[in-house]
């Protein structure tokens, strides 16, 4: 494997980790939200506040460590993304800013303030929407240079499809994920009720999410068909993906197995994104980036990647503890452990 | 908007950016550090009250860093966002030391999170304290290793320049600049000291509003204390920083002494106003500047004269300068006054205007933080890649970059504002005497309950 393409699934890994506890973690907001909104709060705010408490920076770190490594390993897409993202990645940093600090005052400073969760809520679901034009631009067909510079033609992103297409999966998806893991999680909490209300959403949000995702498939054999034929190439990992979703709503219908309908959840999107992300090879800003072009210097890979190594020698065993002491905790989850927050 | 006004506009929204995120991140490195002590403290000396100040200082700590890390995320995607082409540079060189720094957020990340909500889990009041551990450590690495990045800024190493490109890259030459160990070494001496003060200033106003509870003078006594020790440790480093710009980047020295002829027996300037090239009413300390820059009174100092116009900084920066080394030094007095007058047993230590110098000091140290700065990144202009690059050719060229402006400074307000009333509110409801007395309660009510098991 060449450092380059070393490098991108390094990167790729990341995003994907972030995907999932960012979608669990926007997903736990707007749902909380939307309990206050309809007078649920009782059913679902304690599973979904238990869930959320030790993690909620965490979930971060993910999204900073993928953008930093993209720097570290392709600095162009510094000048390509930076230069032309500025006003839909500073709105989504907006969110964000909002959606962190509020979490931590409702949660530390002022318990059951209902205008912290509404902003909590409505940021999480805005902010997946806001993040994923990222993938609409790599795609291509939405930068033209001037004069040397990239410049972002909006008016061509907001009347394609394919953005709103991207848009739509998103926000499906953000809730479908969270929704199934909530699923789980009440369960493993002995929370009937919780676990009833998250299935229900689970399986309200399971058909938009995979509609969506065909439709992004059907959009890009217009939009850019280099991208199709490729994806076609790699028709077995969405069939694999397609299988493992159905597996997963079977599951969710017949109430059985819902830890293994987690991991079903994790593979199902597992086989699309890394299906999507291999199929874009060797593009990261299609047509005018690749990873060939784009990598770091064979000095600075090779520091990056020793870095790396020995982060995650250090990262994941504190992860792991951080799972086993919440997460994997039988008296945690159920609340009966005292373990009041500071 | 042109080039010109996306340039001005970058600068402004980055120097908005960081100066808020400072405060929140300077809290976020020093306090890890004064919890752990007052947890050890508390250990060691078997008193409740020390573990309660770290109970304490934690819950408000958590509503800092969540403001810390939002806006610390926001600054890291900006570089990109507003430099564009400096990060695509920065990239090949610095790339290293700013990836670390995400390791050390992570690994800081993670146990924050058990550490808060293990409160009650250890029996052991040691165990949960190893939690505080890699949390200092994590938040001290983060201010570490992202020092660095700005350390190569004002010190560019690690590579060649050979025809506009860079080759010869050695990563950790770059790390390693010449200015990496003064800056990092202040910076993180500074943070423990402004920490310090800040949670002094509290106990000392908790005292002045009529608590008069031996709590808040443990605490008082205890980050006075460790103030002195890091504001001391400031000032000497403080010097060293000076040695270091005479060496390495003497126009940033010289425009802070307001220092403009080469000389030897050079003095140093406090305070004054400048009119043209002429210093007026400022105090003069001969030989001073030379012992600074060379620990010597009669070594040449390089003056303003012998740089190019055009690569000269602002020199506004020298009230920066002097602001910042005066709290320093105003600092290190109160403290020490405190510290040798409980040991003398000083009454005035404990008189009203005394106590409320020593809540002045909390805000004054953030106040030194920001212009500090200030100096360290107005000093360096007009480069972003001092030698290398200009601000002008790092700036993105997109065109909405004032009215991202406005919405981060909506942004900022708003969280500033939140943050204070949320901190307010939270020490408000939950006055130490209550906890204390909860506490209590709640002990006597567990001892019934075992009693009640063994008859």
């Amino acid at each position: 494997m060449s450092l380059e393409v070393l490098g991108i699934s390094v990167l790729m890994t990341f995003l994907f980790g972030y995907i999932i506890v960012g979608a669990i973690d926007f997903g736990a907001g707007f749902f909380n939200a939307y309990s206050l909104l309809t007078g649920k709060e009782r059913i679902l705010t304690n599973v979904i506040q238990r869930y959320l408490s030790p993690v909620w920076e965490v979930t971060n770190v993910f999204l900073v460590f993928f953008f930093v490594g993209m720097i570290g390993f392709f600095p162009s897409t510094a000048f390509y993304y930076g230069t032309t993202m500025l006003v839909p990645l500073s709105l989504a940093l907006i969110l964000l800013a909002v959606r962190g600090s509020y979490y931590a005052f409702e949660t530390y400073g002022a318990r059951g303030h209902k205008g912290y969760s509404f902003m909590y809520g409505a940021a999480g679901l805005l902010l997946p929407a806001s993040l994923s034009i990222v993938l609409t631009i790599s795609e291509g067909g939405f930068i033209d240079m001037v004069d040397g510079q990239p410049v972002l033609d909006y008016a061509a992103l907001f009347t394609s499809p394919l953005t709103w297409a991207i848009v739509f999966l998103s926000i499906a998806a953000t809730l479908y994920i969270s929704a199934v893991f909530l699923t789980w999680y009440a369960w493993k909490a002995g929370d009937p009720d919780a676990t009833n209300l998250l299935r229900k959403y689970a399986l309200i949000w399971a058909l938009p999410t995979i509609i969506t995702a065909t439709g992004i498939v059907w959009e890009l054999r217009n939009h850019n068909p280099e991208h199709y034929n490729q994806l076609l190439g790699l028709w077995w990992m969405f069939v694999l993906s397609g299988a493992l979703f159905i597996g997963t709503v079977y599951l969710l219908w017949k109430r059985r197995n819902y830890g293994l309908m987690v991991w079903l959840l994790i593979g199902q999107f597992a086989f699309a994104f890394y299906g999507y992300g291999i199929s874009h090879y060797p593009y990261l800003l299609y047509p005018h980036l690749t990873i060939y072009d784009s990598f770091t210097n064979p000095a600075m890979a090779t520091a990056l990647i020793i870095a790396f190594i020995l982060g995650l020698a250090l990262l994941v065993p504190s992860l792991y503890l951080l799972l086993r002491m919440f997460l994997f905790n039988k008296d945690y989850v159920k609340g009966r452990k005292k373990d009041e927050h500071a | 908007m042109g080039n010109e006004e996306a340039v001005f506009f970058s600068r402004l929204l980055t120097e908005l950016t960081l100066s808020f995120h400072i405060i929140y991140a300077t809290i976020g490195v020093g306090v890890p550090l004064m919890i752990m002590i007052a947890q050890w403290v508390g250990i060691k000396k078997n008193d409740e009250h020390y573990i309660l100040l770290a109970r304490r200082w934690a819950r408000g700590f958590v509503i800092t860093v969540a403001v810390g890390v939002v806006t610390g995320t926001a600054i890291g995607m900006q570089l990109s966002l507003l430099w564009p082409n400096f990060m695509e540079l920065a990239g090949q060189v610095i790339a290293l030391p700013l990836f670390m720094e995400t390791f050390a957020f992570f690994f800081e990340a993670i146990f924050l999170g058990i550490y808060l909500y293990t409160w009650d889990r250890f029996d052991n009041q040691k165990k949960h304290m190893l939690l505080l551990v890699p949390v200092a450590i994590g938040a001290s690495f983060s201010a570490v290793f992202i020092t660095m990045v700005n350390a190569f800024m004002n010190a560019p190493k690690g590579f060649d320049l050979v025809d506009g490109n860079l080759v010869n890259i050695q990563p950790l030459a770059a790390m390693f600049n010449p200015a990496m160990p003064t800056k990092v070494a202040h910076v993180v001496v500074t943070a423990y000291m402004t920490a310090a003060f800040v949670l002094a200033a509290i106990a000392a106003f908790r005292l002045l509003k009529g608590s008069d509870h031996v709590y808040h003078k443990k605490a008082l006594y205890l980050t006075m204390k460790l103030g002195l020790i890091f504001s001391i440790g400031a000032a000497v480093i403080g010097d060293f920083s000076g040695k270091y710009l005479a060496e390495y980047q003497p126009e940033k020295l010289a425009a802070a002494e307001w220092h403009f002829e080469t000389e030897g027996k050079a003095p140093l300037m406090m305070y004054g106003v400048l009119d043209g090239q002429e210093v007026k009413y400022a105090i003069k300390i001969p030989y001073a500047l030379s012992i600074l820059a060379h620990s010597n009174p009669t070594a040449e100092v390089i003056g303003l004269n012998d740089f190019p116009e055009d690569e000269i900084p602002p020199l506004y920066v020298h009230y920066l300068f002097d602001t910042m080394v005066t709290i320093g030094v105003l600092m290190i007095l109160i403290s020490g006054v405190f510290w040798l007058g409980r040991h003398l047993g000083w009454r005035f230590i404990q008189s009203r205007w005394f106590c409320w110098l020593l809540v002045a000091g909390g805000p004054l140290s953030i106040i030194a933080i920001e212009m500090g700065w200030w100096y360290a990144e107005v000093g360096r202009q007009p480069w972003i890649l001092r030698g290398i690059m200009k601000v002008p050719e790092a700036a993105t060229t997109s065109g909405q970059v004032d009215t991202m402006l406005y919405l981060f400074a909506l942004l900022y307000l708003v969280l500033g504002v939140g943050s204070v009333i949320v901190l307010r509110r939270m020490f408000r409801r939950n006055p130490v005497e209550r906890e204390i007395a909860d506490r209590e309660q709640a002990r006597i009510e567990e001892e019934r309950v075992k009693g009640g098991d063994l008859s």
